[in-house]
């Protein structure tokens, strides 16, 4: 094969054996790799109703037969696992070094399953496989994990580990590779604690092969071109990073503030690009082979906050900022840096203690509870409540279930901002009526990168599209979500689609793969995948009715700002969006539409 | 005068694309193992270091290599090894103070950058200008204006 390395490696945990299997090419074919390629072998073997903290679930690494390439950004690595959070399919991506070293060492993906009686790490050198002890390694951050392990394998390792917030089954743990890349939603890393993995560690000097090279080669220039050429992801993305999307979306309305009260953060600046890059960024840095380099490297010297690594991104600075009503810079990034050594994902960190805050201001939770003023804008309090969380200490232990069952815990699910169990990104949805459909039907719960319809509604890229009309907006969802599903399956960074598209992307995989996929064959494997976890999920328990949005979103119209008046009218695009997904009126896909797509 | 790699080290962004560009140049395949340049990272100081060649005036490798194998093109300002001479012995690979020729276990022979012949694929992909092939008349005192730049500042400061 080429693109595909062909292996997979299959790890026993609880066996404590391995076994290097053969890639079915059809599969790789049907499902491309990455995201689809991991999903279909997890949907074919496991329940979806088994507990995801139990051995019955399995978790996988996988790449796509881009990662490893000069195809731009072509870094990437999934985890697909079940969710501990949302309890539905779990599909998080990182960049970095890591996915392509696997690669290099001659696999597509690993497939984890069982559990070890004792922490354990994987490392892998090509065909040499060993599962090692990891007992000294447990309780130790990523980074202090990340260096035990260079120093007893090779300088050159790469590594994806979790920290303390993983071993301790935090909900939201995530899997971080090369000191500040994460696979960061829905979980993940509670699966990797739960199976006593503590770290993957690869290394690799075998030879990748596309199967026509000088095709391939043009075809990436071609891409760097349009790279070069947009003033996104030539000049925006790598000079102020994600966050310089913070003045935009606030300036839109849609910055959500105060766990979802209101969309306006009138010190958003402070947290913003800009702001990072003028106070606390040493410089930009990228993920393998990206030419994009979006990635603030930074270093706090405050004192009281001190620290230094990747990030915030604009994600990151909002969630513990904006959300919890926070514009300490200094604070917000010290909190992140915790997050990313402790091991667990800023995101549904942020919009849960913000829930928590919402509560604590409304009376619902108290001092003698919490041990904390969680007070809106309380800095030290969010620092304080990041590293009890990731280590499960006093209200932390709590925060650590996700705020779906905290606000449960403290009889206000209302105040839950999320979809299926999974908290919301940095938009809010009543001033995108796309995304806010986008939210409603995304497979792993709330996701701003399953179909980034703030891309037309807001920036204008590929188009401006008024993000209060709800027309047609459930057909620009679905084109979004399918190929959103290519994307991250080639293994390719989805910041790409800022300046390049389906042409440019098929133009990648047909000479790497040699495969002579049509565009329109591409795009059918984004919506079979998309299918494919719907089934996931519906076989896990979900239905029709969990394709919603919090009471607040859908009734509490936006009292300021430049999205004043707006709710999300999701009653006119969901139905739609069934019909034109060819799905039933209760959103299970008909037998014609999983006949069309191959699927059982 | 003949061109050069000239690196600026604060422009790279550590994203490796020189490493693959080099290697399936070379080798027909992605795999930084084989590439003739390597960027080092250090992920705490935010450093990042594409190495390669460095094309020495007078070349530690072809003095050290018995079979004669190494001479210099100054068309091109290159060291080159003749791989029909070549005996895989690794003097050159002890000789060179920096790790930038190596012998190529599948081959025997010993590699190390020529600058493609004068079109570098690495600078093609380097997306940040953080290798560059252009004659390196002025770069010395394109460094010493940016320290300068830098000193500035605190001369003003000191004369305050």
């Amino acid at each position: 094969m080429a693109g595909w390395t062909g292996k997979i490696l299959r790890i026993n945990l609880t066996k404590h054996s391995w076994a290097v299997e053969d890639l079915n090419p059809d599969l790789a074919r049907e499902f491309i790799g990455g995201r689809g390629l991991g999903t279909k072998i997890l949907y074919d073997e496991i329940d979806p109703k088994v507990d995801a903290l139990s051995p019955k679930n399995k978790l996988i690494l996988a790449t796509g037969p881009l990662t490893g390439t000069f195809a731009s950004a072509a870094g990437r690595y999934m985890a697909i696992t079940k969710s501990p959070l949302t309890g539905a399919i779990a599909c998080s991506n990182s960049g970095g070094y890591f996915g392509p070293e696997l690669k290099f060492a001659g696999y597509d993906l690993i497939l984890f399953e069982g559990k070890a009686e004792k922490p354990v790490y994987l490392w892998v050198y090509n065909d040499r496989v060993e599962i090692r002890p990891a007992d000294h390694l447990w309780g130790k951050t990523t980074h202090e994990t990340e260096d035990l392990i260079r120093a007893e394998t090779d300088p050159e390792v790469k590594i994806a580990s979790i920290g303390p917030a993983g071993e301790k089954l935090v909900r939201f743990a995530c899997i971080v590779n090369d000191k500040g890349r994460a696979a960061g939603r829905s979980g993940v890393g509670a699966v990797m604690g739960f199976k006593n993995l503590k770290a993957v560690a690869v290394r690799g000097t075998l030879g990748l092969k596309v199967a026509r090279g000088e095709e391939f080669r043009k075809a990436s220039l071609m891409a760097l071109e349009k790279i070069k050429a947009s003033p996104v992801t030539s000049v925006g993305l790598p000079t102020y990073g994600t966050a310089l999307l913070v003045n935009i979306i606030n300036a839109a309305g849609l910055f959500p503030t105060r766990n979802f009260q209101t969309g306006v953060f009138p010190t958003a600046d402070k947290t913003g690009g800009e702001s990072i890059r003028a106070n606390i960024e040493i410089r930009n840095k990228a993920c393998f082979a990206c030419p994009i380099a979006c990635a603030p490297v930074t270093e706090i010297k405050n004192p009281k906050f001190k620290g230094s690594g990747e990030g915030p991104e604009y994600e990151t600075t909002w969630s513990l900022g904006a959300c919890c009503g926070i514009d300490n810079l200094d604070a917000i990034t010290k909190s992140h840096y915790i997050c990313n050594e402790l091991g667990m994902d800023p995101i549904t960190l942020g919009v849960t203690i913000a829930a928590a805050m919402e509560m604590y201001e409304k009376g619902y939770l108290s001092f003698k509870e919490t041990g904390l003023a969680l007070n809106f804008g309380n800095a030290e309090a969010l620092v304080e409540i990041t590293e009890k969380t990731g280590r499960r200490e006093g209200f932390g232990d709590a925060v650590a279930e996700g705020s779906l069952r905290l606000t449960e815990k403290y009889g206000h699910p209302e105040l839950f901002m999320g979809v299926k169990g999974q908290e919301f990104p940095a938009y809010d949805g009543r001033g995108a009526q796309g995304m806010g459909l986008q939210y409603a039907t995304s497979n792993r719960g709330a996701c701003h990168v399953r179909g980034y319809m703030i891309s037309p509604e807001i920036l204008g890229t590929p188009v401006k599209l008024d993000p209060f009309a709800t027309k047609e907006k459930a057909s620009w969802d679905i084109g979004f979500q399918n190929l959103t599903a290519v994307v991250d399956s080639t293994g390719i960074c989805l910041f790409n689609t800022f300046a390049i598209g389906a042409d440019e992307i098929h133009a990648f995989l047909v000479p790497a793969t040699g495969i002579e996929y049509t565009k329109e064959e591409m795009l059918k494997a984004g919506e079979r995948i998309w299918n494919l976890e719907r089934m996931f999920n519906l076989k896990a328990g979900l239905t029709g009715m969990d394709d919603t949005l919090p009471k607040r979103i859908l009734e509490e119209p936006l009292p300021e700002g430049g999205s004043k008046g707006q709710v999300v009218r999701l009653s006119e695009m969901l139905p739609e969006y069934y019909q034109l997904r060819g799905w039933d009126e209760h959103g299970v896909p008909t037998k014609e539409k999983l006949k069309e797509l191959g699927l059982p | 005068m003949s061109k050069a790699l000239v690196y600026d080290y604060t422009k790279c962004t550590a994203c490796r694309a020189c490493e693959l560009a080099c290697s399936i140049r070379y080798h027909g395949e992605f795999n930084p193992a084989k590439s003739r340049i390597h960027t080092m990272i250090f992920p705490e100081e935010a450093v990042y270091i594409p190495l390669t060649c460095t094309q020495c005036d007078d070349a530690w490798c072809a003095k050290a290599c018995p079979a004669g194998a190494i001479s210099h093109n100054s068309d091109l300002g290159v060291w080159w090894v003749d791989i029909q001479k070549c005996v895989g012995c690794h003097m050159c690979e002890l000789a060179c103070p920096f790790g930038d020729i190596a012998v190529n276990p599948a081959t025997g022979k010993a590699e190390k950058c020529d600058l493609c012949g004068g079109e570098p694929e690495c600078v093609l992909f380097c997306v940040p200008k953080a290798i560059q092939y252009k004659e390196p008349e002025g770069a010395p005192l394109d460094k010493k204006r940016a320290v300068s730049a830098k000193l500035k500042g605190s001369h003003k400061e000191v004369r305050l």
